[in-house]
Parts: C-alpha cells; structure tokens; sequence
C-alpha cells in the first residue's frame, strides 16, 4: 500500500470524520444541524462518568455482559491447527452484538430529549435489539426493512412486532438494506425534529462510524481481558464477519495498535465474485453513499449496484469507513466467504459445537476452516460469534431440502 | 464571473417578477423526449430549468421522483449522457439558465476535475448537489466556484441563524429555500411561514431566494412567488409526465405536451403573482 503507516491505527476519525480519505458527512442540509447537535450530545455523553456507569449496569444486568471467551475444542480438533476461541455475542440478549450499539445510542437519544427512533434493519437483528431497548425505555419505534429481507427474516419481523416496533417492509430499490437505509433517511429528513436515527452499523455520516465503534469495542476489550486471564497473553489472529462492519470494529478496534496481532474481516462473496455478492472491498471502488465515502458496489457511471448475499446482515453494497482505510492501510486483510462456503460452515459449527450460528459469523467461521489448519497449535485465534442462527433456521431449512432435491 | 443565472434574475428584477423554475429528470422516459421537453419549458415560460442527474439512491427524493430516476436509469441514461443533453438543448438555447440537480457519488466517480470542464463547456451554469453540506465544500463546491459554475446552495427549516452564514459562504447563483422539513413530493407548504423564511434568509445575504419542494399548482406557485425570487416545481411535472406513458413506461404522443402544458399553466400562477405584489 503506498500510504504512510500512521502512528496510530486507532486515533482516528479527525474532526470532520475522516479516517483517511474515507468518511466524511455527506447529508441532506435539513439532516446538518441534527448531526452537529449529535455530535455535541455523544461528546458530552462520553465525557460524563453517569452515562459511562449507567451504561456498564444494563450491559451487566440487562444485555447480560461480559460475554463468554469460549474455547472451541472440538472444532480446534475438528481443524488441527490453531487453538480457537469464541466470543460468544451470540449469548447476548437479543442474540447479537447489535445489542451493545443500540443501548448506548438509545440513551444518547434519551439525553438529546427525543421520544421517536427509527432504524434500519437487514437481518433483523439491528431492528430487534432496537424494538427491545425502545420497549425498554417507553420510546416509539419504527423500523425500515427492505421487503425481500422482511420475507427471508420472518421470525425477527414477528419479534420486533411483539416488543412493540412498527415494521415498514421498503419496496424500493432491490428491497434489501440498502433501500431500508435510504428510506430511513428519508423519514428522518422527514421528521427531524423529534426523531433520533439509530444507526445499526459503523457507517453513515460522522459521527455515526465512531459512536456506534466505541459502543462496539466493549466486545475487543473484553476479549484482551479474557485471554489474558485464559491464556496470559494476546490473542494472534481475530476474524469477524463484515456487512457494514459494526462487529468486527468492535473486536478489531482495541487491538488495532498490537502489531504481533493478525486482523482479518470476511465480507460476503455471495455466488462469487465474478457474479451477484456483497464483498465491497473485494469488488467494488471508493464512492459516496450514505453520509460517507468509502468502498462500494457501483457501475462506471456511479450508479449503486445490489449486492447479494445469502445473509440479510451482509448483503449491502458498502462497508464501513475506518475498514476502508484500514484495508488501505493494510493493517487489516479482508477476505471473502461464498453463500456455500458460509453454509457449510453453519452446519459444521451446529453439529460439532452444538452452536448454531447465524448466516452472518457463518462467514467468518468459514474463514477460520481455511485459516485455521494452516496454523500452529499454538496459535490463538479468536472469531466474533456474532449472531445467534434462530432466525435463518426456516431460511437455510429451506435451502438445504432444496439441494437434496 | 457572471452566469446566465445572474443575467436572468437581474432580467426578471427588471420586470419586478418572481421567477418559474422547473425540475425535470435527465433522460425520463428516455434521452430523445426528455431533450424535447427540456427544448420546449423555456417556451411554456419556465425561467430556469433544474435538470436531474438520475442516481440509483436519491435519499432526499419521494416516490415520484425516484422512479424518475430509475426510469432514467433503465432507459440508459449516464451523467456523460446528461452532458450531452444539454449540450443539444444549448444548440437552440443560448440564454435559459440550465442548473444540474443531484448527489455527489456520480460526479466523484467521473471525476470532479473532468466533470466541471465538460459541464461548463456543455453550457452548464450551475449545480445543486444534495449530499453536499457546507461541511463538505473542498469536495466540489470551491473547484465549481473556481471553474465558473454557480453552486447553489440548499437552505432549510433546520438552517438557523447561527448555521445560515455557513450555508451561504460559499454560494452563488441563488439560494435554494426547502420549504418543508422532508423528501421531494411530500408535503405542502404554508406560504405564510415561507415568507417569514424567505425574508430571514435575506437578511443573510443579496442573493434571490427561490422556494421548492411542496409547490404543485398554479396556485401555490402564486402564492409562493409573492415571497420569493422563484418558484420551484419538480414532482408535479414529473407526475405529468408519468401519468402520460403507456403501460411500458414508454414516451407516448402526449408525453411532451403533458409536461408543457401544466408548465404553462404554472408559468402564468408564477407571472400571476407580480400584478399581486404590485
């Protein structure tokens, strides 16, 4: 890579949001004033020891961490190289990591005195942990989903419609995540003046990428602390799964300044790259979407191209800013996992760890059978659970009766 | 640098009337009838013409106006093809002031430097590009400023007093009120409150304020121009539009007659408001 290594990987974004050339605030002018007023708000929020403590007690008692470092033994054996680990964010309550992101936006929205949230979902599971911290909190809830996702999704639609949220299925574009965000944005411009929008990705305009990281990177540092305690030192490898890229920032974020560390991110390859998929470093270029520059899915003119992907999570033609700068940077290798390759992974991890993981991590495990053996035994390799697989179950049910057709 | 924008409001100052300015999209249905509807708005009384440039995600856009685009879009249009649009509307046209209407990822990926020589040698006078605030002015807006194009900028209910000087630092050409807080097409607004927007903004600054987003009838149009230096209508003529295709979504006879005619007809709710002012 030609650009000068920084000091620092983890100083990032400057004060107009930038992580390299990646970032930025590219909104609407109605949306500025709400964004500068958010930025003021999650300044002071950060700054004050009440949120900060107030936050840790419902992580603790309410999502219910820290989560488990969990050793994999069968699947270390199953693969014969690195000793892996699990951080087990599938255990939290809603069944992912998306839960971390939302109870710290919520109560900034509870400090900024706004009583209507919105967001945008692709699997669901941004949207249920929303519905659940609105349910919480008494905030009305609405949730954007693309209408194909909201079909392929139905047990995270019937949930977020229990704890109380208003599901909009959004028919246009190619009805997937990226059409969800838009129409988001669109209801936001909409109804600025009372509506706080809960991003569920480390993407949009500043400071959406950072605030929802920070949130995130309660997954990293516990991660540091618990290997320290299992193993006394730090981990070699981490692997997480990318969509937008909330949960591999979370995880990746803290250890970004341990060079000893190998850092991996798995987009989603889909059919392959040379067809439909959702891997936007891999195959696409930087552009604006959004509210921020970064790596996208686009044709010569500019124009958006879907993505596809077997995961309602990662089937979204961008990624997050600070991942294109860190894939520029080269501090981070991304690499790609096929709609099969995350498959097979899905059930191997069902039946050897009694784990049924959700389509998203799939890829990240698929990524581990690969990386893995060709690992000393010594090696310490850690993989975000990320999600929990009770949502896809009807989905790939589906899927596999259709192959043994 | 004087544009034609400067030139025609300094004319429509002359003439003590609120300007007619109208929003089509680029290559809708496609490129062939969208140039003859451009070719025919200056003649059905439109001041200015705002011209889309269709994009895949246009998130400040209604439904009217995002299907515009993707009809654009489907029919083949490119923002190369855009240029090249008004580079035949400029072959008759040498003086109604053209503005490119948008967001930023199709300009960037052409290539910001590329982009502002071909449109200023298309005959392009100026840009609105929704995506970008004043936050964001070393992207495009100081490289158009320099290269002669107007850039216009978007005001808002949101901009207060505090942000407006921000707003209107780096702008030119005319401001751009948005006269509801929402999407293109939505809803409708108050005449009263935009007056009291409108005469807030020039406090601000000597450039014309023009007013969009809301506007739908010669009536509304009238009221809007006793307040403003122009009148913006957008979905409606894309509405007209669309309600003039076949079953396909194809051009018919009709369709450039369809646009024409309620452009005329808001012409004259724009021209109407003058005599009221008077």
């Amino acid at each position: 890579m030609s650009l000068a290594k920084p000091n620092s990987f983890r100083s990032g974004p400057d004060e107009r949001g930038h992580f390299g050339i990646f970032g930025g605030r590219f909104v609407a002018e109605t949306l500025m004033p709400l964004i500068l007023d958010l930025e003021k708000a999650y300044a002071d929020a950060k700054a004050d020891p009440a949120f900060q403590s107030e936050m840790n007690g419902y992580l603790k008692h309410y999502v219910g961490r820290p989560s488990p470092l969990y050793f994999a033994e069968r699947l270390t054996e199953h693969l014969g190289g690195a000793k892996i680990y699990f951080k087990r964010e599938e255990l939290n309550h809603t069944g992912s990591h998306k839960v971390n992101n939302v109870l710290g936006q919520i109560m900034v929205a509870r400090r900024m005195g706004k009583k209507r949230i919105i967001a945008e979902t692709g699997a669901g599971q941004h949207g249920v942990a929303t519905a659940t911290l609105c349910a919480r909190f008494g905030l009305e809830c609405i949730v954007y989903m693309g209408a194909v996702d909201v079909e392929r999704q139905q047990p995270n639609v019937i949930r977020m419609e229990m704890l109380g949220a208003k599901v909009i299925p959004v028919q246009s574009g190619s009805r997937t995540l990226k059409d969800a965000m838009n129409d988001a944005l669109r209801d936001w411009v909409t109804n600025v003046h009372n509506t706080f929008y809960c991003i569920g990705t480390v993407a949009g305009p500043h400071p959406y990428p950072m605030m929802v990281r920070d949130f995130q990177s309660v997954i990293g540092v516990e991660t540091r602390a618990q290997m320290q305690e299992e193993e006394g030192r730090l981990p070699d490898s981490l692997i997480a799964c990318i969509g937008g890229g909330s949960n591999a920032m979370g995880l990746f974020h803290p250890f970004l300044d341990d060079p000893s560390v190998e850092i991996f991110g798995v987009e989603a390859a889909g059919h392959g790259l040379t067809q439909l998929h959702a891997a936007s470093i891999a195959g696409g270029r930087p552009g604006v979407l959004h509210g921020n520059r970064t790596y996208l899915l686009m044709d010569d003119d500019g124009q958006i191209q879907d993505a596809h992907s077997i995961s309602a999570g990662l089937d979204y033609p961008g990624i997050g800013p600070e991942h294109s700068w860190l894939h520029e940077t080269g501090r981070v290798t991304y690499l790609s996992a096929t709609d099969d390759e995350a498959l097979a992974a899905f059930q191997l991890l069902s039946r050897l760890e009694g784990i049924i993981p959700a389509l998203e991590p799939a890829h990240a495990i698929a990524k581990v059978m690969e990386l893995a053996p060709k690992r000393p035994k010594e090696h310490l390799m850690v993989v975000n659970l990320s999600g929990r697989g009770d949502k896809d179950i009807p989905q790939v049910a589906e899927i596999l009766r259709g192959k043994k057709k | 640098m004087t544009t034609r924008i400067d030139t025609r409001f300094a004319a429509l100052k002359k003439q003590r009337r609120s300007g007619f300015i109208t929003f089509v999209m680029a290559g809708d249905p496609d490129p062939a009838t969208s140039l003859d509807i451009l070719k025919a708005l200056p003649k059905a009384g439109a001041d200015i013409i705002e011209i889309g440039m269709p994009f895949t995600d246009p998130m400040a856009d209604g439904p009217a106006i995002q299907a515009a685009g993707l009809r654009a879009l489907k029919a083949g249009m490119t923002l190369k093809k855009t240029l090249a649009m008004v580079r035949g509307f400029r072959k008759d046209d040498n003086a109604t002031p053209l503005v490119l209407m948008g967001y930023y990822n199709p300009i960037y990926i052409y290539g910001v430097d590329k982009f502002l020589i071909d449109a200023k040698s298309a005959g392009v006078d100026g840009l609105i590009i929704v995506d970008l605030p004043p936050e964001e002015d070393t992207e495009l807006c100081l490289p158009a400023m320099k290269a002669g194009l107007n850039f216009i900028r978007l005001a808002t209910p949101t901009t207060d007093d505090k942000r407006l000087p921000a707003v209107l630092s780096n702008t030119s050409g005319f401001v751009y009120y948005v006269s509801i807080t929402g999407i293109t097409g939505s809803a409708s607004a108050d005449s009263t409150a935009v007056g009291e927007a409108v005469a807030r903004i020039k406090r601000h600054t000597k450039l014309p304020v023009c007013v969009g987003f809301g506007i739908r009838t010669p009536e509304a149009a009238r009221a809007i121009a006793e307040h403003a230096d122009g009148a913006v209508v957008g979905t409606a003529l894309v509405d007209a539009l669309r309600g003039s295709l076949d079953s396909d979504g194809r051009a018919t006879g009709g369709t450039v007659d369809a646009v024409a005619g309620l452009a005329a007809a808001l012409a004259q709710g724009v021209r109407g408001a003058k005599q009221a002012a008077e």
